[in-house]
Formats: structure tokens, C-alpha cells, sequence
């Protein structure tokens, strides 16, 4: 389990003091894999240096696997380090050693001796599905070969936590979808507690279960991913996750409506069964939805037709589906 | 230039001499470019990892004081420093002539570059990598022998040839008061005794000297670098 309780994380002094995290408090549940989303400049990366203690809290105190961290000496934190496995945005591999070599670097700074050492290197090599890149230098690997590595390095010395700093942003979709898989596949398997930091909604809707949006340094929401992300209830979650709608060019004289789908059986045909049955036909101004496992999760934004009794009966009709809310939208800029 | 008392002379000095000078100007380049790495290479670390944002912050005026001396010595001409300095070799090896006694104000003069360049090798180690070990548990010492250090080693070799070469250069230099090696005969019968034959003959044996240690090192760096493949 990883407690925050009321970290703060100041940077400079007097003028040009920043406050980069204000009074975070948070908790990861074991076995859980956990989003933390916000825009950069948030202060996500800040947040997960904050759980492994690179950078120390201002205030406020950070626990572990049951060891209050911001109260360990140093050689005691870097004992516990071992149990907090951490992948980055650029690898960090070290670029002079073999892939080999890379995934024995922390088992020799815990003095595990060469022979396991390597024995284990390779085994790691399998689950990662890197089996014949051992003696392979980063340099001649791709991006998400590295990626590979770097998660078979960190699972060297069995952490119980891993802190991902936005291990996919460097890599293209379909490499990301693999690596991402890898990391479920890991938390599931090995019982991992996974705590990933992106900036990017697709990262979380894939594999986390709960969600929290960060927002200048204070976490506005957190709640299961699908709750969150299909009706945000914080200003900064709106922005994240539903459209730009000052983009919206629509008739000034049209009602516009926002249909929020919260878990709605993906094949249930909406529009067409309103144009079909009520012969109510809707103007579809944006849509941002995806399916995730059944469901069809996200945003539509629809013309309501200019007769008064038609868009009326259309937002009753729309309001009494299943999973579905529906408000109108009175916010958006012309 | 090519008269037969030349000719001559450059004979009995390449049978002569010119073996024993080589012999001199090597040991002059190598021993005191290995001793002012012994000392300049944990300088340098220290330049780095015990700066504000390094991974062992030592305090400022520590840091202050350290920079200062370093930037003190490098701010004497070499010449005048070998002056200052021979007094110490007398103390350590007995003697102020000959290519032992220049090893020692060699050194001391090389020792604040080398620092000055492990610094540079050392902080172009991408700082992402350092947090990685950090957040692995690893200790700064740790850091510095497995990670800064290995990571670096191919800046490190091209900057051990720069430096060999400096030397090699201030020790020809010190030729002129009495070192021995290569520059003493240039300079004894090249410039005092206008003996431009056997001047050019030693220049040539310089610059071939030099070519080597070049394409020496370049091989050696190739051969540690893993990136470029």
C-alpha cells in the first residue's frame, strides 16, 4: 500500500518559490494499478518522485509497504528503494552495458553474486519477452525493446510497487498497447502494485482501475476509472476529458445537448432508434467515445431540431437510457 | 643545411641519443600523465557529484575553495610553474634535471586540466540515468564506480589523449630547462647551435609521436563505446 498523507513540495524560496504539490493526500491500494493524469506542469512527476523520495516532501509523509519513508535515514531508504520499482519516459538505460548487464545493475548493487545474478537477468528476459537480446547493446534496440528491458531491470529485485513516469509517451500506439499489456500482465501475474503517471487518457482507460486527476498541484478527483472519466466532476477533469468545446461552429438558434455515456452496452444503436421510432433526427456536433471491454464510455455532442416539442421528446427519450445522462449545454463559446 | 658536418652529426645523434631521448620523452608524457589522472580523476568526480544538484552536495564553501585552487593552478603559465615547483622535486626524487625530476612539475601542472575535463566527461552522464540508480537504491559511491564512471569512459579516454598530448608538448617545452627527451635535442642543437637539420628530424619524430597517440586513443575510444554500432 502507498499512503500520502498532506505531502507539499516546495521549489526555490521567497519570490520565485514555486509550490508544486499543495497538501496531497492519497492512498494505492496492494495489487491495484492506479492512473495519476493531469497536464504537464501539473506536478505528476513531482508526485511519483515524491513515493520513492528522489525528491523529498516539504512536508507531509510518504509510506510504503507499511515503512514510513519520510522518516527512514538514507541507508534504510535506499534498502527500501529496492522494493519500489520505477520505469521512465527516456529508459534510463545505461547505454555502455549490455541488456544483460542492464537487468544484473540492480541485483549487484544489492551484492546478489554474479552467477544468480545472471541466471535470474535471463529469466527476467523471458517475461518480458526479450529472449535473444541479451548481449545486445540499447543503442541497437527500439524504443519499446528498451522499455522492455528497462521493466525487466526493475523487476530484478522483486518490488512490490512500481512507479511508471510516463513510460509510454515516447513510444507509438501500437507499442505502447504492448507495453501497457505487459505491465497488467506483471500486475496481475506478480501481484505488482502499479502506479502510473501520464498525461494521457488512453494510458489509464487501458489498465487502471482508479484515476486521479492533478491539477496544478492538487488532486481534484479520484475514483474509478470509468465513473471519472465518463462524468468528471472537478473543472480540470472536464477540461481532460471532455472536448474543446469552444472548436463547436453550430447554428446559434440550435439547443445543443451533452450525452454523457457511462457504460452503455456498446451495441445499443441510440440515435438510430430515435431517428427510426420518434422519426427525431439529431445532429451529431462531436463525439469522443470508446468502447472499453462492452461498454461505450465518453461524450457526444448533439444539435437538438429547432421544433420545441421534438427537442423536448428527444431529451426525454435520452434521458430515461440506461447509462446515459444527458444535459444541456448552455457553457460552450461561440 | 644538407653539408656533410650536418649530416654528420645527425648521424651520431640518431645512433647516439635520439633512442635515449625517445625513451625520456615517453616516460615524461606517460608517468606524469598517470599520476595527475590518479589525482585529477576523483577531482573531478568530486567537481561534479558534490555540487548543489549532485548526488553527495558537499558544502558550498567546500565547493567554493575547491573550484578556486583548481582555477589557480591552471592560471599559471607552465613554464613559471616548473620554476615554483622544481624546489619539490629536489625534496621528492633528489635531483632538478632530467626527465624524473620534470615528471613531478608535469603532473602538478596537468592534474587541475584533467580535473577540469572529468568534470565535463562526467556531467555529460544524462542525469536520468543517475535517478534511475538512485531510485534502484544505490549509494552516491556506488553511483560514481558503476555508473558515472563506466558511462562516461569514452569521454574519459579522448580526454586521457588530450591530456597526454598537452603533456607531451610541455614536456618537449621543458627541454629547454634541461628536462632531456626529444625537445632537449631540438632545442640544444636546433635552436642554440642552429643545427636546422637535426631540429627538423626531431620535429618530425614529434609529430609522429603525437599522430600515434591520436589514432592510439581514437582506437580505444571506438573500442568502449557501446552507442555507436
Amino acid at each position: 500500500m502507498i499512503e500520502l498523507k498532506n505531502v507539499t513540495k516546495d521549489f526555490g524560496t521567497g519570490e520565485n518559490q514555486v509550490h508544486a504539490l499543495k497538501d496531497i493526500s492519497l492512498t494505492v491500494e496492494d495489487g491495484e494499478i492506479f492512473g495519476i493524469i493531469g497536464l504537464s506542469g501539473a506536478g505528476k512527476s513531482t508526485l511519483v518522485r515524491c513515493i520513492n523520495l528522489l525528491e523529498r516532501p516539504t512536508s507531509g509523509t510518504v509510506t510504503v509497504n507499511g515503512k514510513e519513508l519520510t522518516a527512514l535515514p538514507q541507508r534504510e531508504l535506499l534498502r527500501e528503494r529496492r522494493s519500489i520499482g520505477m520505469i521512465f519516459q527516456g529508459f534510463n538505460l545505461l547505454e555502455q552495458r549490455s541488456v544483460l548487464q542492464n537487468i544484473c545493475f540492480p541485483m549487484e548493487l544489492a551484492g546478489v553474486n554474479k552467477a544468480d545474478a545472471r541466471k535470474r537477468a535471463k529469466e527476467l528476459l523471458d517475461v518480458v519477452d526479450l529472449p535473444d537480446k541479451a548481449k545486445a547493446y540499447p543503442s541497437q534496440l527500439s524504443g519499446g525493446q528498451k522499455q522492455r528491458v528497462a521493466i525487466a531491470r526493475t523487476l530484478a529485485s522483486d518490488p512490490k510497487v512500481l512507479l511508471c513516469d510516463e513510460a509510454t509517451s515516447a513510444l507509438d500506439p501500437k507499442t505502447t498497447r504492448s507495453i501497457l499489456a505487459l505491465l497488467k500482465k506483471l500486475n496481475q501475474e506478480l501481484g505488482v502494485t502499479v502506479v502510473v503517471i501520464t498525461h494521457e487518457m488512453r494510458v489509464v482507460e487501458q489498465i487502471c482501475n482508479r484515476v486521479a486527476i492533478l491539477d496544478h498541484g492538487e488532486i481534484q478527483e479520484v475514483g474509478p476509472v470509468s465513473e471519472v472519466f465518463s462524468n468528471p466532476r472537478s473543472e480540470a477533469g472536464r477540461r481532460l476529458v471532455l472536448p474543446d468545446e469552444e472548436k463547436i461552429h453550430v447554428l446559434p438558434e440550435n439547443r445543443l445537448v451533452r450525452l454523457v455515456f457511462n457504460g452503455v452496452s456498446a451495441t445499443e444503436p441510440i440515435i438510430a432508434t430515435l431517428a427510426s421510432e420518434q422519426g427525431i433526427k439529431l445532429n451529431i456536433i462531436s463525439a469522443d467515445t470508446r468502447s472499453i471491454g462492452e461498454k461505450t464510455f465518453g461524450n457526444m455532442i448533439l444539435g437538438l431540431p429547432l421544433d420545441e416539442t421534438e427537442a423536448a421528446r428527444a431529451l426525454i427519450y435520452l434521458r430515461e437510457i440506461n447509462g446515459v445522462t444527458a444535459e444541456e449545454v448552455t457553457d460552450y463559446v461561440q | 643545411m644538407f653539408s656533410e658536418a650536418n649530416v654528420e652529426l645527425l648521424k651520431n645523434i640518431v645512433q647516439h641519443d635520439l633512442l635515449k631521448a625517445f625513451g625520456e620523452t615517453l616516460y615524461m608524457t606517460f608517468f606524469p600523465t598517470i599520476l595527475a589522472f590518479v589525482i585529477g580523476l576523483p577531482l573531478g568526480v568530486l567537481l561534479v557529484t558534490g555540487d548543489e544538484n549532485g548526488i553527495h552536495p558537499l558544502p558550498r564553501w567546500f565547493m567554493t575553495l575547491l573550484n578556486t585552487l583548481i582555477n589557480i593552478l591552471r592560471s599559471v603559465p607552465f613554464l613559471i610553474l616548473v620554476v615554483v615547483v622544481l624546489p619539490v622535486s629536489k625534496l621528492l626524487v633528489g635531483t632538478t634535471v632530467g626527465s624524473k625530476a620534470f615528471s613531478i612539475p608535469l603532473a602538478i601542472a596537468a592534474f587541475p586540466f584533467i580535473a577540469r575535463l572529468v568534470e565535463t566527461s562526467i556531467r555529460e552522464v544524462d542525469q536520468g540515468v543517475i535517478e534511475a540508480a538512485q531510485a534502484m537504491g544505490a549509494t552516491p559511491f556506488q553511483i560514481i564506480r558503476k555508473v558515472l564512471i563506466p558511462e562516461s569512459m569514452p569521454s574519459l579516454v579522448s580526454n586521457f589523449v588530450v591530456v597526454l598530448i598537452t603533456i607531451f608538448g610541455y614536456g618537449a617545452m621543458a627541454g629547454i630547462l634541461g628536462a632531456g627527451g626529444i625537445g632537449s635535442i631540438a632545442i640544444n642543437y636546433g635552436y642554440y647551435r642552429r643545427r636546422e637539420l637535426v631540429m627538423y628530424v626531431t620535429v618530425v619524430a614529434l609529430i609522429i609521436l603525437v599522430q600515434e597517440f591520436q589514432s592510439v586513443g581514437n582506437y580505444v575510444v571506438k573500442k568502449t563505446d557501446k552507442r555507436i554500432r
